[in-house]
């Protein structure tokens, strides 16, 4: 899935007149199979606070390599910054600068993890140093070399370092199943989620439905969910029922074939789990289509095709999950997709990104409706990923897209899959209404 | 009924929508089309790895190299690769004839599951070197030296490339079926209003049935494709009642033509697939029975010296499938009488209905009598899905068993449903099915 131009700087002649010419250079990023371990050690965890000496204690007690100090590592894996107590801005830089003199010993594919507090709006000298850590790491990690990311956890007042969604995002970022995400901040407001039985299978007995699995990124995600233990109701459009059946086939999943913007698309599928005694405990809200177009020349049949698949269906079929009763296990978890240009908007995606916007706000409305039955609604927002879509672009916009990230190319379908495995996962409980960017750090937005 | 040693029992199908012929499928191989709708199949009941008694299947428009199509269509799909396969060809009634070849094979213990399937296109069928070519090429190849491989293939003329089409006709009359048909329909003075209004019922009656969703758990979308091409739902008596006829023109025993592209079937591709096994195999795998296969007959007529028309023979064959089963023709509850012509299945029930082809043809003391004609083809038949021609047995089997066991679910009694398709060369094969609630 390399694009050429990656290719090319990747070969011997390539690199040279790359590196003469100032052009970017793309590094490998390490992905799941690449990188099968948890965290890349050595970690250095800097901060003083209790909640620095507690992070350090777990991350000892599952056996990795973990130091408070730079000295003498010659390569660092990691690096952890706890922040949760600083009470000014003088006190971020005793805290972050060792970290200064130790950028060139950072591995390939190195992670910096951030852990602070959002500003509350009680302590202005305190939230000024809050506040400062995101427009560091952010800064921190356009810097980074190598596939390296730089993200943080934002953990809200009340809820301890140690809760499982605050341990579950450091794994998440820590790990490589976080490669495309980069320069984002995930907030954690809550202390639910529980750590899984089993880390090789977070999603053993769980059933999990993927919407638009048939192809790209949803096949993706089903691919990822599957490879995580879980059980899978794979839906899309009947057009494309004997690729869904394929996908269906390999992973030992049932497929629904359904338009979900047919009347009573929701009823339809609440009719079929009751027929086969399926209950979800996961929701990826993932069926979506563009009709790319400026908006002095949209139609009403494309503006109005993109928002009935891309937002209308998702806010009918969780009516239809949530009124049915039976249909949503005892802690549910949805995650839908939204995309960047939902954020920074897009010339010719108007329509799209009204969609994706709104999915962003639908999130955070269903999160509070869902945490009264115990559950979480989340988004992941990707940026420019190599699929069928992106391919279609013309070729200099493909190209311009690839490179104005952080990262310098483009995601893969599995790196948006493994966001929402995360988000979906029972560690991620404490979690609500969030949209998590799996971007590169791409220069649009925020 | 007879008493058969066990039952075979329909546990559910999947198809294709069918396309016409060019269509989305064009440049789809056979061994494509028949794998898809067994991938389908197999999503569908959950049977990745299953090691089944038979695949049992085939297609009528077959090229040379396809001769284990079945084989190596199941040998690409998730089923245990240990399944063994049997191709079988019986022109339009290959997929019934599938059906009721493993029907048998359960009913008497060699299996316990099989599929039945079938699949043409009609956009990939075979096209041959003409005879004399092939002769001379064989010739060449059997030479010893060059210069004899040169004598014989110097024997080649320019007409000999042409390429040979298949033949769309019957070799021993040289007629289409369609020409055979308008003769029949002439002898019978089937009108051209009566089967104007049985193929609108059919595109009415298959429009209803995929907007009730019945087709849902029958068909699986392909190449963007989720309904048949061919349904027009909003066709009306007006716009076939403006179509010119087609068949029949040319032929002096036809006076008034009454065949056209509206009321005959069109050139479509496709494949079905139909799941069938014993109680023990349905209860092992937790699927629900809907039907059993009851009974199948099948008959031929002398077309060749004018005795019948070519598509007649189901009118012998059902008669003697219900005396069989001592029933009469009005004790079935549905009737699915495959629509290769709005005018064969006309045909077909004026001649049970006539006492003189009863008494005279089937040696009876009098007509086996009308239908109630809301019974007949109540999900829409070939006519409105099209007819790639293996493919249609494992159609209407499928969702035949389905009417009948929601009937039956419905009244509580036992419902019965029969089965007739008539074939190429004066064929024709039928089948009882019996509801299982």
């Amino acid at each position: 899935m390399t694009d050429g131009y990656t290719r090319f700087v990747r070969s011997a002649p390539g690199r040279t007149i790359a590196k003469q010419l100032g052009l970017p250079r793309p590094s490998r990023l390490l992905r799941r199979e690449d990188r099968p371990e948890p965290v890349l050690g050595p970690v250095v965890v800097l901060g003083r606070s209790a909640g620095a000496d507690a992070i350090t204690s777990l991350l000892l007690a599952e056996g990795v390599d973990v130091r408070r100090r730079f000295d003498e590592l010659r390569t660092v894996g990691s690096v952890v910054a706890v922040l949760d107590e600083v009470a000014a801005p003088a006190e971020l830089g005793e805290i972050l600068l060792p970290l200064a003199g130790a950028m060139r010993s950072l591995a390939p594919g190195a992670r910096v993890v951030s852990l602070s507090r959002p500003a509350t709006g009680e302590d202005p000298a305190r939230d000024a140093a809050r506040g400062g850590v995101e427009g560091w790491l952010r800064s921190l990690a356009h810097e980074m070399r190598g596939g390296g990311t730089a993200n943080g956890v934002q953990v809200a007042d009340g809820v301890p370092l140690d809760a499982p969604s605050v341990l579950g995002a450091l794994r998440f970022l820590l790990s490589a199943r976080s490669a495309y995400v980069d320069g984002q901040i995930l907030t954690v407001d809550g202390a639910e989620g529980s750590a899984p039985a089993d880390r090789s299978r977070p999603f053993a007995e769980r059933t999990v439905l993927v919407t638009g699995a048939a192809r790209g990124i949803g096949a993706a995600i089903a691919r990822t969910l599957a490879a995580d233990g879980a059980r899978l109701v794979l839906l899309d459009v009947p057009g494309a029922g004997t690729e869904l059946a394929r996908l269906a086939n390999e992973l030992r999943a049932v497929p629904v074939q359904l338009d979900v913007t047919s009347a009573g698309a929701g009823e339809r599928l609440v009719a079929q789990l009751r027929e086969r005694g399926l209950v979800l405990d996961g929701v990826v809200l993932n069926a979506g289509i563009t009709r790319d177009k400026m908006f002095a020349n949209m139609t009403p049949d494309r503006w109005d095709s993109v928002l009935a698949v891309n937002i209308t269906s998702q806010i009918t079929l969780m009516e239809a999950l949530i009124a049915a009763g039976d249909a949503l296990g005892p802690q549910p978890r949805v995650v839908s997709l939204a995309s960047t240009s939902g954020i920074a908007g897009n010339a010719g995606q108007t329509n799209y990104a009204t969609s994706k916007a709104g999915v962003m706000a639908f999130v955070a409305a269903l999160a509070e409706r869902l945490r009264e039955l115990g559950g979480t609604a989340n988004a992941v927002a990707p940026g420019f990923i190599e699929t069928e879509m992106t391919a279609r672009m013309p070729p200099l916009n493909r190209e311009l897209a690839r490179r104005v990230s952080s990262l310098r190319q483009g995601g893969l379908p599995v790196d948006v899959a493994e966001a929402i495995a995360f988000l979906a996962s029972d560690e991620a409980g404490g979690i609500h209404g969030q949209t998590l960017r799996v971007c590169g750090q791409n220069i649009v937005g925020r | 009924m007879n008493s058969s040693p066990r039952d075979a029992l329909i546990l559910g199908g999947n198809r294709l929508p069918f396309a016409r012929a060019n269509g989305p499928y064009a440049g789809i191989s056979n061994q494509d089309l028949l794998t898809a709708a067994l991938d389908g199949l197999i999503a569908r009941y959950g049977l990745q790895g299953a090691r089944l008694g038979e695949v049992a299947g085939g297609a009528v428009l077959k090229l040379a190299g396809d001769l284990n199509l079945t084989r190596e269509s199941a040998l690409g799909t998730p089923l245990d690769p240990r399944t063994p396969a049997i191709d079988l060809s019986k022109a339009c009634a290959t997929g019934l004839e599938a059906v009721v070849h493993v029907s048998n094979r359960i009913r008497l213990g060699q299996i316990d599951s099989a599929i039945a399937a079938g699949v043409d296109s009609t956009s990939d069928a075979p096209i041959e070197v003409s005879a004399r070519l092939r002769r001379i090429l064989h010739r060449a190849s059997a030479a010893r030296s060059t210069a004899d491989r040169l004598k014989a293939l110097a024997a080649i003329r320019p007409a000999d490339l042409a390429p040979v089409p298949p033949r769309n006709g019957e070799p021993r009359t040289g007629l289409s079926m369609g020409e055979h048909m308008a003769l029949t329909a002439a002898q019978w003075g089937i009108t051209r209003e009566a089967q104007d209004e049985l193929a609108l019922a059919s595109h009415q009656h298959l429009a209803a049935s995929y907007d009730a969703g019945f087709h849902d758990d029958l068909v699986t979308g392909y190449r963007g494709l989720s309904r048949d091409q061919n349904l027009r739902a909003d066709s009306t008596l007006e716009k076939l009642a403006g179509l010119k006829p087609v068949f029949g023109v040319k032929s002096p025993q036809v006076a008034e033509p009454t065949m056209t592209a509206g009321n005959s079937t069109p050139l479509t591709d496709g494949a079905s697939a139909v799941l069938l096994g014993s109680a023990e195999f349905a209860a092992e795998r937790g699927l629900t029975p809907l039907a059993r296969v009851i009974d199948a007959r099948s008959a031929a007529v002398d077309f060749v010296h004018g005795d019948e028309g070519l598509l007649m023979a189901p009118a012998y064959a059902v008669p003697e499938l219900l005396d069989a089963n001592g029933l009469t023709l009005q004790d079935l509850d549905v009737y699915e009488i495959h629509e290769a012509f709005a005018a064969t299945v006309l045909a077909t029930l004026k001649a049970w209905e006539s006492e003189e082809f009863c008494r005279e043809r089937l040696g009876r003391d009098g007509a086996l009598g009308a239908i109630d004609r809301t019974k007949l083809n109540p999900l829409g038949s070939s006519l409105a899905a099209g007819h790639p021609f293996a493919a249609t047995g494992g159609r209407i089997i499928a969702s035949l068993a389905k009417h009948l066991h929601a009937r039956h679910v419905e009244t509580g009694t036992v419902q019965r449903g029969l089965v007739s398709i008539c074939a190429a060369a004066g064929q024709g094969t039928v089948a009882l099915i019996e509801s299982v609630a």
